[in-house]
Formats: structure tokens, sequence, C-alpha cells
């Protein structure tokens, strides 16, 4: 399958997808909090990331910022070539519906909303015509295996399938970047191992991918790992 | 630079998510729905009971008492009544358009008691106090009278001073009077009277049943009456008001402001008041119930709010702007107050309907008002989604989504 996400002409711009220049986020109190310290970080396009560390080390603070739900204090966050220090905060809506995919520990889905309905929301801000919602939903869900589950309720759906519906619900509006905060946090290994499995298909097929964990055996599977502590960005060999 | 595009929420996704929002708690959506149901529905039902008592009252005032016009001397306190309806007050108003039938009426003052027999009989009692009236001949038509038995006098007694009398229904039947073929007498005091007729029933001066009545002529000749104390007309439906107007100046050309015309009130007069005080109390009411309903919206709302928190988070993750989420929240509002006033209207209106088939009204609403009343429900509702909307606007995604599940 031809991932239908990032069109050639977007490949051909140089433009790498995160590119986290001197980037410090501190926390205001006594004493103020340096969450995140001269971080720099440059993500290509296609690059599969595992950012490893133990809780309380700023990976999820990382991650808020990486998916624009939160500002650096200072520094500049390039994604797409877009300096995302530049935007207001309706602009950096658009930004994180177009271009940033989430999926979280928790899953966030809705559970009195079929899962066909909690795909297609995921399209309704991002100026997808109405017509090609339902097909993109239905793509998306079977790339996640789940394409005999469209009518269900997620409570009906065991915790790995939930998190299927997440992905597919992070992937059906093709964005630049995956961002994966925890996602095996609530599975069991086998469940996981199913999840790093899809993670990898999603990879070949040219997905860029950001997995936050802090399981070694999560981020012992991609291809090249940031391990962060106390707020400091180290390469992983 | 690439282009950063934006985010949007077209008008049928609103519905969309809205409505999929609602359905997801149908139960506390239906009770929440109900509050404003009550009170649009109170509303409804008050305006339309309001109208539809009001325009009863009306209809039977249209029967008897807006065809009734009475004229008096004008009563100025230390002065006498003054003699200013002429005798003929009768054939001067018949002449009016409009009239049916006019005649005066006058309480005459007879000395001594009534009775029917001539002598005393120890062990009843044969004497009676009744109130003597005299009369132009054409009283019944002017009160709507029939009469029982025998005939009422005409011009001519009235002209002769004829001793005759007609008697009311509760007059006959203390004095034992059934039958007057044999003009039977009675005695007024020291001077005896033929009866020639029997008072069935009347519509108005129900002081007439009991009383005894004779003809004018008869009572300037016999008791010195002055002049009519007032002048009863009935006239066409509708002429009322005109009658009244017209009638003193017919009756005294020199000093109409000396006479009175009192008829019964306008009947959209009668109506207006109705309604007024109908409507007041149960508007309050009405009121009162919708605040208590959107109250109870708000409530909902921002429980649903706090629940959603994590909803709230993902739809911003998701690229939702705060707009986007505050006009969610507040089209839920809205489709609830909506839909109560909708119910409201509908059960408001049944309510009409069962109140006036249990009087035997008939149901008048003014057809704006089951029209308005969805719109003040999604007014009411629109009002109460504000504060929760604009909390959920006010959540920061990161907080939201580490809030929720």
């Amino acid at each position: 399958m031809i991932w239908p996400g990032r069109s050639p002409v977007a490949v051909a711009s140089a433009d790498p997808v995160v590119e986290l220049v001197d980037v410090e986020r501190v926390f205001p109190g006594t004493p103020p909090v340096r969450a995140l310290v001269d971080v720099n970080l440059v993500i290509e396009e296609g690059e599969y990331v595992s950012i490893a560390g133990p809780s309380g080390s700023g990976k999820s603070t990382l991650l808020n910022l990486l998916g624009l739900l939160d500002r650096p204090t200072n520094g500049t966050y390039l994604l797409d070539g877009i300096d995302t220090s530049e935007l207001n905060d309706r602009q950096r809506a658009a930004v994180r519906g177009h271009r940033i995919g989430f999926v979280f520990q928790a899953f966030h889905l809705m559970n009195h909303r079929s899962v066909l309905d909690n795909i297609v929301v995921g399209q309704i801000y991002n100026r997808i015509p109405r017509a090609d919602r339902r097909q993109r939903a239905i793509n998306a869900l079977e790339r996640v295996g789940l394409g005999h589950r469209i009518d269900f309720l997620p409570d009906r759906l065991s915790g790995g399938e939930r998190q299927r519906v997440a992905i597919a619900r992070a992937i059906a509006h093709s964005p630049s970047l995956l961002l994966c905060d925890e996602p095996t946090g609530n599975l069991d290994s086998v469940t996981t191992d199913s999840i790093m499995t899809l993670f990898e298909d999603l990879h070949r097929d040219g997905l860029t991918l950001v997995v936050i964990t802090h399981d070694k055996t999560v981020s012992a599977r991609s291809p090249r790992t940031v391990s962060i502590i106390d707020g400091l960005l180290t390469e992983q060999p | 630079m690439n282009d950063v595009g934006v985010s949007r929420l077209s008008l049928r996704d609103l519905v969309a998510e809205s409505v999929g929002g609602l359905f997801s708690r149908p139960g506390r959506a239906v009770l929440t729905i109900l509050g404003t149901a009550l009170g649009v529905g109170t509303l409804v039902a008050t305006l339309g009971i309001a109208k539809t008592a009001g325009n009863q009252i009306v209809t039977r005032f249209d029967a008897l008492a807006q065809t009734e016009v009475l004229v008096e001397p004008v009563s100025q306190p230390g002065t006498r009544l003054q003699s200013v309806i002429p005798w003929d007050a009768g054939a001067r108003l018949s002449r009016l358009n409009g009239v049916n039938a006019a005649a005066t009426l006058s309480r005459v003052p007879v000395e001594g008691l009534i009775s029917a027999v001539p002598f005393n009989d120890p062990l009843r009692q044969t004497e009676f106090n009744f109130n003597v009236y005299s009369s132009s001949a054409e009283l019944l038509p002017a009160v709507r009278g029939r009469i029982a038995t025998g005939r009422f006098f005409d011009a001519g007694h009235s002209e002769r001073a004829d001793t005759v009398a007609v008697i009311g229904p509760a007059v006959a039947n203390r004095i034992n009077l059934t039958r007057v073929d044999q003009q039977p007498a009675i005695r007024l005091g020291e001077r005896v009277f033929s009866v020639i007729g029997i008072i069935e029933d009347v519509a108005r001066e129900p002081s007439l049943l009991s009383a005894v009545i004779i003809p004018d002529g008869t009572a300037r000749e016999l008791y010195d009456l002055g002049a009519p104390a007032e002048v009863h007309i009935d006239t066409v439906i509708g002429a009322n008001q005109l009658i009244a107007r017209q009638a003193p100046i017919a009756l005294a050309p020199n000093n109409p402001d000396l006479l009175e015309a009192r008829t019964a009130r306008d009947p959209r007069e009668v109506r207006q008041v109705v309604e007024e005080d109908v409507n007041t109390l149960f508007l309050v009411l009405g009121g009162i119930t919708l605040l208590v309903g959107a109250i109870g919206i708000a409530n909902v709302v921002l429980v649903s709010v706090i629940e959603r928190i994590g909803e709230i988070g993902l739809r911003r993750a998701l690229g939702a702007r705060r707009g986007h989420i505050a006009r969610q929240f507040l089209f839920e509002s809205l489709l609830m107050g909506l839909v109560g006033g909708v119910i409201g209207a509908s059960a408001g209106v049944i309510a009409i309907v069962a109140a006036s088939a249990y009087n035997q009204w008939t149901p008048v609403l003014d057809a704006w008002v089951p029209l308005a009343a969805p719109a003040v429900g999604a007014g009411v509702g629109l009002v109460a989604g504000v504060y929760p909307s604009l909390r959920a606007a006010s959540l920061e995604p990161v907080d939201a989504l580490r809030a929720g599940i």
C-alpha cells in the first residue's frame, strides 16, 4: 500500500519535520522548574524516533511542545519548516489539526459514539470534505486491522483494539507527524508487541513517528532513540 | 514557508457533534429538557387560557348585557332628583334606530300592605309587603320578560288610569293566584286593583318577579307620581354604546347632562381586564419555572463540560479552536432549550384544549404564541449555555487531556 500521506512535492522540500533549536521550558514557581534545558532535536521525514525517560524527566513536556499544546519559554520550534513561535492560538490549532496526529495512553475515545464516528471526529476540524471522511476513516481502520469493528462502541473493544482505533483516528487525516504518548502504557506485553508491529508497518509506509515511553522494550524497537533525563536530551547510540 | 491553514467547523458538523453529545446521555438530556418544557408550557397555557376565558366572558355578556341600556337622572348629592325623564320616554326612544323596545319604570309609594282577600284569616298570613312599580306598556320587551297567563296592560289602560295590575310570579305564589281569566282583585293598601296578568320570567330587573306593576297613568292619577325614575332600553346587538350616547339627548334635549345612560362595559375592555388578571399571576409563575429550567440547563451543561474534559482536550488536539468548543456546548444547550420549547408549546396547547373541553369553552389562542414558544426555549437554552461554554473554551488542552480519561 502506498501511504496517502505526504505528497511527493512535500517530500522534495528539504525541511525536516521537526526542528527544535535551543528550546527551553521553564514552569514558574518557587523555585522555577526547568523542565527542558537547551533541547536541540531534528527529526527528518519518515523517521521513527523513541523518546525514552523515567517519569518526571520532562518527556511529557517535550511531547506537549512537539504537539503544539504548549509553547517553549525560549528557543525555536520549526514544524515542517513553519516557525510555530510566530503563530497565534488559532493558527496553532490549525497546524495541530492538519499536521499532527495524537495517540494517548488513555486512548481518549468517546465511549458513546461508534468506532467510525470516533475516527470521523478527527477530521471535522481539518477542512476535509465531508464526502471523503467516511472512506478515509474506513481506510484507516483497515490499515490498523479493525475493518470489521466499524459500528462497534469503544466499550465493546479490548484495550489493544481501542488503541488501534485511536491510531486510526490519528492517521486518518494524513498527518506529517504521529505523536504517541505512552501508547502501550495501559496494555499487556502481547498487545504491546502487536501495537509496536503496527508502528513499524506505519514507519515502513513512510509515516514520521515519535513515541514517548518509559518502557525500555518499547524504545528498543525504534531505529533511533533519544533519552531524556532531568530535561536534558541525549542521543542514544 | 508552508501554508499554515485554518481549522474550521462547518454548521452541519457543529449540529451533528452537538446532537451526538446530547444523545450520548439521552436520559439526562430528557430530564433537562423537561424543565424548559414545563416553563414554556406554563407560559403558553397561561396566555391561551386567559385568552379563552376572556373570550368566554365576552360571549356570555353578548347575549344579554350587550343589548341593555339603563337611563337614570344623574344623582347629585344634596339636591332632589329632577323630573327630567318625560312620560313619553318609551315612545321617543323607540324611534331611535337600534332600539328594540324602551319602557319607563318607577317605584310607586304605596302605603299599606298587599292582600288578595278582603278579610283577616287568623290562621294564615293574608297581607304581604311587596314593591309596587309603575311602567309604560312596553316594559316586558324592554326587560325581555314573558307573561305566564293573562296579558300586560297597554297604553289605553294608562291613559284611562285604569286600576289594573300585573303581578310577578313570587307575588302570585304568596297570595295564591294562578288564574286571571276572572280578573281577581287585590288590594294595594286601601285601593282595589284587577289583576290582568302574571309574569313568568324576566331576563333583567329580577326585582320585578316579586313586585306588582301598574300603568304609569294610574300611578300619576292615584299616587301623584311626578316623573319616571328610569328608562329601560333593549337594543339590537352592538347598538348599546351608540344608544347610550343618543338616549340622554333624545329624552332631555335641553339638559342631556342631567341624564346618565348606563351600559355593560365594552367587551374588549372586559376581555382586557380578565386577561390581565389571569396573565400577571401565571406569567410570573411561568417565568419562574422558565428560570428554574434555565438554571437546570446551565447546571447540566456545566456537569457535562466537567465530565467531558477529556473529550474537550482531545478536540483541541484534533485542531478545534476555543471558539469551536464554546460553540459546540452552546449549541447543545440551545438545542435542549429548543426541544423543550417545542414540547412545552405542544403541552401548553393540549392543556388549553383540555381546559376548554372540560369547561365547554371555545379554545382561543393567538397564533404567535405557539410559534414564539420554541424561540423562547431556544433563547433560554442559549443564555443558560453561555457560562458553561466559556468554561469549556477556557480549558487549556494540556490540562484537559491530563484531567480527562
